[in-house]
């Protein structure tokens, strides 16, 4: 155990040395390849949404997100978490997105972790980008 | 259930449904000659959807049937039915014959205007072959009426696809980079051209397009390419009105002397320009919007619309769902046509703001 826990310090302490040998790698420095690098990740998973957005899988009846909700239009994300009348309490937008998947598409709802879910909520934002939040607004 | 079945359940639970709920506050004018007066409905966009053998999207298929029994309720009796286009989701033939067989159950003559989900997968055949031509005119008391094919697009969009399907798939998305703006296009404008020769400048018309025969929103297609060359032909005539479907809204604006009104869908409402926050719109400044649609009631904020034309202008009652119906009317005076409720600045409700 003791072992153990020496071995584990002498690698970050290697590690941390091997860092500050490097100017670039501070921690409060982000580099061009990094900024780049994280947006294309976030990309990555926006335009995995943007597809599951036009994809007939969520549901069991063909029907696409797209279909009552060109570029995501009329899902006011900055509005969450709010007051959802029609539910009784405040929720947070993925269950409105699970609401939308039970009831017109006909399907099954998905966790909060799925990444599909955390995919869709990616586009729905992404399409909103620029405007101000609203909690709660109706 | 046989086609003769279904018609007559249809006809029957109309009956039952609507009997006690359809408002008939539709306005009465006074008019220097009632003769010259008449009525029809206007129903749009439909978008029935094939699931898989037998089966449609229950939703929309729901909202068809419950326009086609209110419209045959009506009192008076509406001269005909103009339908704005979309019968269907992605144009196969199970999905217009299901949509046709619903619509069977109409009463009343009804003329179809083409839209694009009836057009891309087979440019329009099997339509035609059950419907015929995909643009024509007739006259009806008095008035002429000009039905155009609005969503034709460049042949080199239409040629480039490797399959009808995919073509047909990416049209449907309102909201699809690779789609391709809607046009009337050179052949059918000299054709309305020589159709409107023959028509007196005093004599009204109303058109009947699937877009919007005015350019409001590129994004989703709330356009037509050639819209100002056509308006140019409508121009010399005393007093237009454009019907239009496709936009699933309440829309209306007058450019000269063109009237627009727009058709709600009887399958489900789509968004205003403006709630796009990427994009620029051109939505016209005197549309006030319907309300916000609550998802939790499938047919809030569809419905179809009644239309009174009087003096050849077009009064438009819309018979919405879930919410307070409205009627836009063509104001004599202002010369355009106005909500009778909420055109006021002060008499918007909290319910048509969108964003």
């Amino acid at each position: 155990m003791t072992n153990t826990k020496y071995r584990g310090l002498a690698v970050s302490l290697a590690a941390l040395v091997a860092i500050a040998a490097v100017p670039d790698a501070n921690a409060d420095e982000f580099t061009e390849a990094q900024l780049q690098r994280w947006q294309q990740q976030f990309m990555d998973v926006v335009n995995e949404g943007r597809r599951l957005w036009g994809t007939e899988g969520l549901g069991t009846n063909r029907l696409v997100c797209g279909q009552c909700h060109p570029n995501a239009s009329n899902t006011h994300p900055e509005t969450y978490p709010k007051f959802q009348k029609q539910l009784g309490r405040v929720v947070p937008i993925w269950e409105m997105i699970n609401w939308c998947i039970r009831n017109p598409l006909e399907g099954e709802a998905m966790n909060a972790a799925d990444p599909r879910m955390i995919a869709l909520q990616a586009y729905i934002n992404y399409e909103r980008r620029g405007v101000a939040m609203a909690p709660g607004k109706h | 259930m046989s086609k003769f079945n279904r018609r007559d359940f249809l006809k029957g639970s109309g009956l039952l449904a609507a009997g006690s709920v359809l408002p008939m506050s539709l306005i009465e004018l006074a008019f220097a000659d009632a003769n010259d007066n008449f009525s029809f409905a206007y129903i749009s966009d439909s978008h029935i959807q094939h699931i898989r053998g037998t089966q449609f999207v229950r939703n929309w298929d729901r909202g068809l049937m419950r326009a086609v029994a209110e419209t045959n309720l009506l009192d008076p009796k509406p001269d005909f039915v103009l339908y704005g286009g979309d019968i269907a989701q992605l144009g196969s033939k199970p999905e217009i014959d299901h949509g046709l067989e619903l619509l069977s159950g109409l009463r009343y003559k009804t003329y179809f205007a083409l839209g694009e989900h009836d057009y891309y997968l087979d440019l329009g055949e099997y339509w035609k072959s059950q419907l015929g031509p995909h643009y024509y005119s007739f006259d009806h008391k008095g008035v002429h009426f000009v039905v155009l094919n609005s969503i034709l697009t460049y042949d080199d969009w239409i040629n480039k696809w490797p399959t009808p399907m995919e073509r047909m798939v990416t049209m449907a998305g309102l909201d699809n980079p690779n789609g391709s703006p809607f046009m009337v296009g050179e052949a059918q404008r000299a054709w309305l051209a020589e159709d409107l020769k023959r028509v007196p400048k005093e004599t009204p018309i109303v058109v009947l397009s699937h877009s919007p025969l005015q350019k409001i929103f590129r994004n989703w297609n709330f356009w037509t390419e050639d819209a100002e060359q056509v308006q140019a032909l409508l121009a010399p005539f005393d007093k237009v009105t454009v019907l239009y479907g496709h936009v699933h809204q309440i829309q209306y604006n007058q450019i000269g002397n063109i009237s627009f009104n727009s058709a709600m869908a009887t399958a489900w409402p789509w968004p205003y320009p403006s709630t796009y926050a990427q994009a620029p719109n051109l939505m016209p400044k005197l549309t006030v919007p319907m309300n916000r649609a609550d998802p939790f009631f499938e047919r809030d904020a569809t419905g179809w619309q009644f239309i009174d034309l009087h003096s050849g202008n077009a009064d438009v009652s819309y018979n919405l769902y879930d919410n307070t119906n409205r009627t836009v009317a063509f104001n004599a005076q202002t010369g355009q046509p106005q909500d009778q409720m909420y055109q006021g600045e002060d008499s918007r409700i909290p319910a048509q703001m969108h964003y």
